[in-house]
């Protein structure tokens, strides 16, 4: 069976932190760092990204524009 | 067969979605989680799908997206305060192959505009007008709007909207339904991936009908304002949910061309 691996990179600093990608995320991949950016936010990463299906929800909700996602198609993965 | 690593998944072959090349670099100025950022991003993406950039000239506001000229590449325009009707009604007249579009708030759009709005449309303008409905003035700190629910809080209301001094919420939106100027009239949410989605469509159906001279195309986002609501963005939702749509119910709520004209004129004494 076809398995879909994704990935997002979020730019730390356009991310403002908004926790609206970690709410939209169906697979709880993303969360907030405990880290802050130069701005002092807590920019969104991947901190699950096993889980992601590149299903672009995260990036659907991001009002700064700051997720990329990127997709691939795994063939004949158990 | 190998786990793929990180570094295999993120190359530019395998992007499915990223920044619209019509937005700039810019970072916005807006509040963390404002609604303006994905409705923004959603008119660069219509606008980049449409491949229409040269074409297209947007109307900005007063209030929070008056910058938004630095966010988007195409050609602008900034009209005075609740203006922006007037001001595209003129560029859409003297140019009226272009796509001509305003982006007004409900400061704008439904208080001090509301005689331009009525009128641009009441006049059948090909123009797509975008209202973001947040129920509060955001940009000067949070005052009471025409569009403030009953019984919300605001710096001007601080007991909350009381309908006996302050009258109801403006559901400007339905009035502009009723005029026979309007083709297309929706009420659409950028709150979760599916509504982003839905609302997409429905810009881009605005900016089509745009093209094909069937009148104004209204579109009012209902969005959030979580500085001015002192809510955190995920609260400002849930909040939105439970109180803006049962009287801000989403939806299509005219889908149609021009009323039959003939069909109201005077008839000519024919001899």
């Amino acid at each position: 069976m076809a398995k879909v691996r994704g990935a997002v990179v979020v730019e730390n600093e356009v991310c403002k932190g908004c926790n609206l990608c970690v709410v939209a995320c169906p697979q709880d991949v993303l969360s907030l760092n405990k880290e802050v950016n130069s701005k002092g936010y807590h920019y969104s990463y991947m901190m699950n990204p096993e889980a992601c299906t590149g299903c672009t929800n995260c990036a659907m909700v991001c009002p700064d524009n700051c997720i990329t996602v990127y997709r691939v198609k795994q063939a004949n993965v158990a | 067969m190998d786990e793929l690593q990180l570094a295999d998944i993120i190359k530019p072959e395998n992007k499915v979605y990223g920044k619209s090349k019509i937005m700039t670099d810019t970072p916005m100025h807006y509040c963390y989680g404002c609604s303006h950022g994905v409705v923004h991003k959603l008119i660069a993406e219509v606008i980049e799908e449409m491949n229409i950039q040269e074409d297209t000239i947007g109307i900005a506001p007063v209030g929070c997206s008056v910058m938004m000229y630095y966010y988007l590449d195409i050609d602008w325009l900034q009209a005075p305060h609740g203006r922006a009707p007037a001001v595209a009604t003129g560029y859409k007249r003297t140019n009226p192959k272009k796509y001509v579009f305003t982006y007004q708030g409900d400061g704008d759009l439904a208080a001090i505009g509301t005689a331009e709005t009525m009128h641009a449309v009441n006049r059948g303008e090909n123009i797509v007008m975008i209202f973001i409905n947040n129920a509060i003035y955001g940009m000067t700190g949070g005052q009471m709007a025409p569009t403030t629910m009953i019984g919300q809080s605001t710096s001007t209301s601080p007991h909350g909207r009381d309908v006996e001094v302050n009258g109801y919420p403006l559901k400007i939106t339905e009035l502009i339904a009723q005029l026979p100027g309007s083709a297309y009239v929706t009420r659409q949410s950028v709150h979760t991936p599916a509504t982003v989605r839905k609302c997409k469509k429905a810009i881009r159906k605005a900016f089509e009908n745009s093209a094909k001279n069937i009148g104004t195309s209204f579109i009012e986002v209902v969005s959030t304002c979580n500085s001015g609501w002192k809510l955190d963005p995920v609260e400002s939702n849930k909040w939105m949910e439970e109180n803006m749509f049962p009287f801000y119910p989403l939806g299509d709520i005219k889908d149609s061309v021009h009323d039959d004209v003939e069909k109201y004129s005077v008839q000519k004494n024919k001899k």
